[in-house]
C-alpha cells in the first residue's frame, strides 16, 4: 500500500469508507430496528461514528491544508469558518423536524402504560429556554450530538491545521495532552437541562486531530509500523477479543465466562469520552482496512462501490438526511406497522434515498461547475472536494 | 444451567427478527431464559421466607410502576406481585408496599433508600429507575454513582435488591436514548451482584413475539393492566428462582 501523500489526488477508500459509515449511523438511528445487528457497533468497541469523525478530520486536512498552503492561513480559515456556519444550520433545520415530530406524537399519544415517558414533553413547556438552549447547542435532543461535536471541531480547526502544517508532531502531541488531561480532570462541555455532551469534545478532537495528522503526511510515516506483521497481528488479536467481548452483550450467558478483574479493567466502555478501547478498537480496524484494502483495489472504482463513495462525498448533507430519514423511518413503522418486514423495507429505502440524493447533489455540482457566467471553480472536483470537507 | 450453546442459538433467534414469534404469543408472559440477566442469589428472601414465614417487599420508583385512575393501583404490577406471590407462596405471609414518587431521578431516589429500611423494614427492594435520568439526559457517570449509592445503602441495611431498569416504548423511543442507561444499570447490577429484572428487553420481547402492541397509541387500560399483570408475574418467578424458594423446600420448613 502506498500512504497517502498530499499532493496526489483524492482517497477513495476515505470516501467509501465515509459513506458506509453514514449509512451505518443511519441504521443505528432508527430504534427497534432488527437490521442494525448487522452494524458494526455489535461486533466490537468502536461504530461508525469513529470512522465518520477521523475521516473527516482526514478530508479536512486534506482539502483545507492545500488551500492554506496556496492562499495562504486568512483564506483557508474563512472558508473552514463558512463550512462550520452551514453545519450549525443544518444542525437548526434538524432541530425543527425535531420538534414537528416530538410535538406531533404530542397530541397523538395517550397510552396510560406510557404516562412516564410523556416527561419528554416538559421541556415543550419552556420553549423559550429550550430554543435559545438549543441554538447554543446546549440542548440536544438524542441522535442530536454528532454535528455539534463537528461545528466545535470545525471551529477550531483554523489554527489546528495551522499548527498541524508547520509542527505536526507538536501538535498531534498537544492534541492527546489534551486527551489526557479530559480524563484527568473530566472536562466536558455543560449541557441543558443537565450533565454534558455525549461526544466530549475535548476527547473525541483527538480522533479528528489524528485523522488529520494522517493526512498530511502521518500515515506515510507510520506505513512502516502499520504494515508490519506485528503490528498487523496485534490488530486482529484485538479485533478478535473485542468481538468475544461484545458477543457476552447480546448473549447473557456467556458473561460468566469473562473474569471478574477483566470487567473491572475494562468497563465501562466510555463512549462519551472516546474510552481508549473504542480508540484502540478504531486503530486496529484501519490498521487491518490499510492491510487488506490497498489503495488501488479495483472494486473501489467498480459500479457496486460507487454509491457508498457518492455517499462519502456529499457527508454533510447525506448525514443530516440520514437523521431525518431514521425520524420518518421511527415515524413510519410507529404508524403503519413495527414489523421485521417494515424494518427491512425503512432501512432498504432510505439507503437508496440517500444514494439518490447524494447523486443529485452531484448533479448539481457538476451542473453549476459548467454553466456559463457562474464563480469561475479550479475544477469541479475541487469544489466537490472543497465543499466536503 | 442453561449452555452457552442454548444461549448462543437463543441470542441467534432474536438477532434473526424472531420470524417465528407469533407462535409464542399464546404465552403472553413467557420470558425465555436468555432475558434473565444475572444468577444472584436474594439470601435475605430466602431466609424470610424459609424461616420467618414472611416476606416484606417494597418497590421503589417512579411513574410506571404506577397506573393511573380508581382501578390503577391494584392493577398496577407491585399489586400483581403481591398477588402471584401470594399464590405461589401460601404459607408464607407476603406484603408489597410502594414508594413511587412521580418525576425523580435514580439520585433522588437513591437519597431516600435509608429512611425506607428504617420505615419498612423490607427484606427485598426493587429499584425501578431510569426513565426520567434518560430523559433528562442526567450525566451517565452520575446516574451510575447514584445507583451505588443506593444499592450499597440497601446492602448495608441489610436488604436484597432487583434493579428494573426502563419500560419499552416504541412510540418514542427515538426521542429518549436509553442506551447509556440501561448499560449503566447492567453493569451495576454486575458488580453489587445483584439481579436485573430487564423489564426493557423482556417488553421488546413480548413486542417482538406480537404478545403486545405497544405502538398501540390510544388510550387502552386494558392493554395497560395486561402488561402490569405480566411484569408482577414475571417478577415473582425471578424472586422464587432467585432465592431458590421451592415448594418442597417451604413443606418441610412447616
Amino acid at each position: 500500500m502506498h500512504a497517502p501523500v498530499v499532493s496526489t489526488g483524492r482517497d477513495l477508500r476515505l470516501d467509501l469508507f465515509r459513506g458506509i459509515a453514514l449509512w451505518l449511523i443511519f441504521l443505528d438511528h432508527i430504534p427497534s430496528n432488527l437490521v442494525a445487528w448487522g452494524t458494526l457497533r455489535n461486533y466490537g468497541f468502536s461504530d461508525a461514528t469513529e470512522i465518520f469523525v477521523f475521516v473527516s478530520g482526514y478530508t479536512a486536512a486534506f482539502v483545507y491544508g492545500k488551500e492554506m498552503r496556496e492562499r495562504g492561513f486568512i483564506i483557508a480559515g474563512a472558508r473552514i469558518l463558512r463550512r462550520t456556519w452551514q453545519i450549525y444550520v443544518a444542525h437548526v433545520f434538524l432541530f425543527a423536524i425535531y420538534l414537528a415530530e416530538i410535538s406531533y406524537v404530542a397530541t397523538s399519544f395517550e397510552n396510560p402504560l406510557y404516562a412516564e415517558e410523556m416527561n419528554i414533553l416538559d421541556f415543550l413547556k419552556q420553549p423559550d429556554v429550550t430554543i435559545i438552549q438549543a441554538l447554543l447547542l446546549k440542548f440536544k435532543p438524542s441522535n442530536m450530538d454528532v454535528l455539534p461535536l463537528y461545528i466545535i471541531l470545525l471551529l477550531l480547526f483554523p489554527p489546528t491545521l495551522w499548527l498541524l502544517q508547520f509542527r505536526s508532531t507538536l501538535a498531534l502531541g498537544a492534541s492527546v495532552l489534551l486527551y489526557v488531561l479530559t480524563w484527568e480532570f473530566n472536562w466536558n462541555m455543560p449541557s441543558y437541562p443537565s450533565g454534558h455532551w455525549y461526544f466530549n469534545p475535548f476527547a473525541w478532537q483527538l480522533l479528528f486531530v489524528f485523522g488529520a495528522w494522517c493526512a498530511l503526511g502521518g500515515a506515510q510515516r507510520l506505513s512502516t509500523v502499520l504494515q508490519s506483521p506485528v503490528t498487523v497481528s496485534i490488530a486482529i488479536a484485538y479485533l478478535v477479543f473485542a468481538f468475544v467481548i461484545s458477543l457476552t452483550w447480546y448473549v447473557p450467558g456467556l458473561g460468566q465466562y469473562v473474569p471478574h478483574w477483566l470487567e473491572e479493567v475494562i468497563y465501562p466502555i466510555d463512549k462519551v469520552n472516546l474510552d481508549v478501547l473504542r480508540f484502540a478498537h478504531f486503530l486496529a480496524l484501519a490498521v487491518v482496512t490499510v492491510k487488506f484494502v490497498p489503495r488501488d483495489w479495483p472494486f473501489l472504482k467498480s459500479r457496486w462501490a460507487w454509491p457508498a463513495i457518492v455517499c462519502g462525498q456529499h457527508s454533510l448533507e447525506i448525514f443530516c438526511l440520514g437523521v431525518f430519514l431514521s425520524f420518518a423511518a421511527h415515524f413510519a413503522m410507529v404508524e403503519v406497522s413495527g414489523a421485521f418486514w417494515m424494518q427491512l423495507l425503512v432501512s432498504a429505502v432510505g439507503i437508496l434515498i440517500m444514494i439518490a440524493a447524494a447523486c443529485l447533489i452531484r448533479w448539481y455540482k457538476v451542473a453549476e461547475g459548467r454553466s456559463p457566467g457562474s464563480r469561475s471553480m479550479k475544477t469541479p472536483d475541487a469544489d466537490l472536494a472543497g465543499g466536503e470537507a | 444451567m442453561k449452555t452457552p450453546v442454548v444461549s448462543a442459538l437463543a441470542g441467534l433467534s432474536l438477532a434473526l427478527g424472531l420470524l417465528a414469534g407469533a407462535a409464542a404469543a399464546a404465552e403472553p408472559c413467557e420470558v425465555p431464559n436468555y432475558l434473565w440477566f444475572g444468577n444472584n442469589d436474594l439470601k435475605h428472601v430466602a431466609e424470610a421466607v424459609k424461616k420467618d414465614k414472611r416476606l416484606t417487599i417494597a418497590v421503589v420508583g417512579t411513574g410506571s410502576s404506577i397506573l393511573a385512575g380508581p382501578d390503577g393501583p391494584p392493577s398496577a404490577y407491585p399489586a400483581r406481585l403481591e398477588a402471584a406471590l401470594k399464590q405461589k407462596l401460601p404459607s408464607v405471609a407476603v406484603k408489597v408496599v410502594t414508594l413511587v414518587r412521580t418525576r425523580m431521578t435514580a439520585q433522588d431516589l437513591a437519597q431516600g433508600m435509608g429512611k425506607l429500611l428504617i420505615d419498612e423494614k423490607p427484606d427485598l427492594v426493587i429499584w425501578q429507575t431510569g426513565t426520567l435520568d434518560a430523559i433528562r439526559r442526567i450525566e451517565p457517570d452520575d446516574f451510575r454513582a447514584a445507583l451505588d449509592e443506593g444499592v450499597e445503602t440497601l446492602h448495608r441495611g441489610g436488604a436484597d435488591v432487583i434493579l428494573m431498569n426502563m419500560q419499552y416504548s416504541p412510540r418514542t423511543d427515538i426521542m429518549i436514548g436509553l442506551g447509556p442507561y440501561a448499560d449503566n444499570m447492567r453493569v451495576v447490577a454486575q458488580q453489587h451482584e445483584v439481579p436485573l429484572f430487564d423489564r426493557l428487553a423482556i417488553m421488546r420481547h413480548w413486542s417482538d413475539t406480537g404478545a403486545f402492541d405497544l405502538y398501540a397509541a390510544g388510550k387502552d387500560n386494558v392493554l395497560a393492566h395486561r402488561v402490569h399483570d405480566c411484569i408482577g408475574r414475571s417478577i415473582a418467578s425471578m424472586i422464587i428462582d432467585a432465592a431458590h424458594l421451592r415448594p418442597a423446600d417451604l413443606k418441610v420448613g412447616q
